[in-house]
């Protein structure tokens, strides 16, 4: 046990003496959670003050695009211009500025939509009626001409994301289906021409989501509660960047080689760094949490609710460190240098974050690299953390995935011990 | 009298090397003997060195240290040697104490025991007033000095040196050198690798020519110098045996 005290000790004192490798230890997580929870909240957040222009190119000046300018306007998300330099905008202009990337979106509403509509709703109103003999009592002459099928033009900056084109699409075919719909019911109801006949013209279907709920409270999720988890467990994972490279000076100092000539152990060793950097990942995980709870409110973002365990969600933060730690041993022991050791480290964590879910949940990636994703420690980690925090998870329900983490721990130090006395039996 | 360490038959080829650099190699050492280990370069003393420590495994061949054999007895064997490599394999950024602490208590050693070992080292090896200093700042002579102490704080039965004056003024080699004499008279056998010929025929008791993964010559200096036509120090015998011929090798 003395000798692992001694180990810890040590390596505290090492960090101790890299004052700014350690700041940067424990800042540079909490930027990284604060930056990524501010983009990503403004990003879904209705009330987002942030708004997106839009080009809206109106051939029509009628009924439907006045409807369409004023949802767009309602829906906080896009500031819509109509003018350049005090004349409205022509499509030639909306096209090349879009392309050329000053403007996300423009939308082409074409020449008389609102009339042209109006007529074809008209047409096929006045056929149902006279299909049901009321063709008489109609009040509105409707006279039979041929209606062209109309196109309303969506131009996109070719760097948008899908995400955000399909997310705009499915909007602006939703407010046409419902300015379509409200004109069928008008024209019914001005064919019928009675004054008290009134049409509910409110959606009848309305969604209601069903969230999880903890003492009768619920667990609505919001950006906080999937984001300090993701981004905590990518950043504790950071922790095989310095431990790697203070592997790789161990060997080129020659303080490895002095080591196993003494007697001890080759897992006193590696339990003085496991120690030491858990003790460092579980400070990075409290000041993370701290940070969301104390910290977003005054950033205008919401609080990280309290409601879930915090001894559970310590006990997984444990594992998730072990997991990251058996990892940078690993690559610690491989490197020859720092500079493979370094770079190999952040650009394989990050693969394991991408492969984990940090970035793109899971259930939205292809079949492949679904099942690729649940060989990927960061994967463990994360289903763990949102079953604490979100699905209300009690220890029999993360013991899984903690028992990954360790498994993981274990076979990594297993094989970093193996390489290395593997290599000194040249 | 058993001798201390006792090699039999040893050898090692590294991976997709040419040659052996041992070749039945066989050898006795003797409890209380300082013994020199001299060659050229690539003659196969840092080999023996790190078969002998623990560091790499024989290709064949066996040894034994105050009785013990290697494979049975590693840790045993780690807990009576004593190893300071030619590189100053010390931590940059702690101190001279905290280096000595840490080393000092991988060998068992603790509590006042251990802080008294540190202190007293340091001071016979002059380095007292300089303990709570950081090793990047400290000259060559006196990173030397710590890097021996690290490896004798525990009073090892056999010590292993590899080059332990290379690169230092001459009084940090008196000083290196007199420690090492001290440990000699409190029952510490020396294992001793230089190109310094002079030191060794000054400070070793025993030597063994080596070249070629193979002994040439064992006797004591003296007996060596006589034993060789012509030979007027141990230079001499040492051209004699292994040639006048570059060793350069990558």
């Amino acid at each position: 046990m003395y000798k692992i005290y001694m180990s810890v000790l040590k390596e505290i004192l090492l960090l101790k003496r890299d004052l700014g490798g350690v700041i940067i230890l424990f800042v540079m997580p909490l930027v990284l959670v604060i930056t990524v929870t501010l983009i990503q909240d403004n990003t879904f957040k209705q009330t987002s003050n942030a708004k997106i222009p839009i080009l809206l190119v109106n051939n029509d000046n009628g009924k439907v695009s006045q409807s369409v300018n004023e949802n767009l306007e309602k829906s906080n998300a896009f500031e819509v211009i109509t003018q350049f330099n005090g004349k409205p905008i022509t499509e030639s202009e909306a096209k090349e500025a879009v392309f050329k990337g000053k403007y996300q979106m423009a939308i082409v509403i074409p020449q008389n939509l609102s009339s042209d509509l109006q007529s074809k709703i008209d047409q096929n109103v006045n056929k149902i009626m006279t299909g049901f003999g009321m063709g008489d009592t109609l009040k509105k002459k409707v006279f039979e001409k041929k209606i062209t099928q109309k196109e309303v033009k969506l131009y996109f900056d070719p760097a948008v994301q899908l995400g955000f084109k399909n997310g705009v699409m499915s909007s602006i075919d939703k407010m046409i289906s419902q300015i379509e719909t409200q004109s069928i019911y008008s024209a019914f109801q001005e064919q019928i021409g009675d004054a008290d006949f009134n049409f509910e013209q409110k959606s009848f279907i309305n969604f209601k989501e069903i969230v999880p709920t903890i003492n009768n409270k619920e667990i609505k999720p919001n950006s906080v509660q999937h984001n300090v988890p993701a981004w905590t467990l990518f950043a504790m994972f950071f922790i095989v960047i310095p431990l790697s490279i203070n592997i790789v000076k161990e060997k080129t100092q020659g303080t490895f080689i002095r080591l196993h000539t003494n007697p001890v152990r080759g897992w006193v060793v590696i339990a003085g760094k496991t120690i030491t950097y858990l003790i460092i990942c579980m400070i990075q995980f409290y000041m993370m949490l701290a940070v969301a709870i104390f910290l977003f409110p005054h950033l205008g973002l919401p609080a990280l609710s309290l409601n879930f365990s915090l001894v559970l969600m310590s006990i997984v933060a444990v594992f998730c460190g072990f997991a990251a730690i058996g990892y940078g041993i690993l690559v610690g022991t491989i490197a020859k240098t720092q500079e493979q050791s370094a770079p190999f480290g952040s650009t394989s964590v990050i693969i394991l974050a991408a492969i984990g879910g940090v970035w793109v949940p899971v259930f939205a990636m292809p079949k492949i690299m679904q099942i690729v994703a649940q060989c990927s420690p960061m994967n463990w980690g994360l289903n763990a953390f949102y079953d604490v925090i979100l699905r209300n998870a009690g220890i029999s329900d993360v013991l899984p995935e903690i028992s990954l983490l360790f498994l993981f721990f274990i076979v990594t130090t297993t094989i970093a011990l193996f390489y290395d006395k593997k290599k000194r039996t040249v | 009298m058993q001798p201390i360490i006792q090699i039999n038959d040893l050898a090692k080829k590294y991976k997709d090397a040419k040659f052996y650099s041992l070749n039945h190699f066989s050898l006795d050492i003797h409890k209380g003997e300082i013994f020199g280990l001299l060659g050229p370069n690539g003659a196969g003393k840092s080999t023996l060195i790190s078969i002998l420590c623990g560091l790499i495994d024989p290709t064949s061949g066996n040894f034994t240290i105050d009785g013990l054999t290697y494979d049975e007895n590693a840790f045993e064997i780690k807990k009576i040697i004593g190893v300071v490599p030619q590189e100053y394999a010390l931590y940059p950024t702690l101190t001279a104490r905290e280096n000595l602490m840490y080393f000092g208590s991988m060998y068992g050693l603790k509590g006042n025991d251990l802080k008294e070992k540190v202190v007293e080292s340091l001071e016979f090896l002059g380095l007292l007033k300089f303990a709570d200093k950081r090793v990047e700042t400290f000259s060559g002579g006196m990173k030397r000095r710590v890097n021996l102490i690290a490896g004798i704080l525990h009073e090892p039965r056999v010590l292993f040196l590899d080059e332990p004056t290379v690169g230092v003024d001459v009084q940090s080699k008196n000083a290196i050198i007199e420690y090492l004499l001290k440990l000699n008279h409190n029952d510490t056998t020396i294992v001793y690798t230089s190109h310094h010929l002079a030191e060794a025929e000054h400070f070793c008791t025993d030597i063994a020519i080596v070249d070629r993964g193979r002994v040439f010559a064992k006797n004591t200096p003296q007996a060596l110098i006589a034993q060789c036509e012509g030979a007027k120090d141990l230079e001499d015998v040492f051209l004699s045996l292994t040639g006048k011929g570059l060793r350069d090798d990558v």
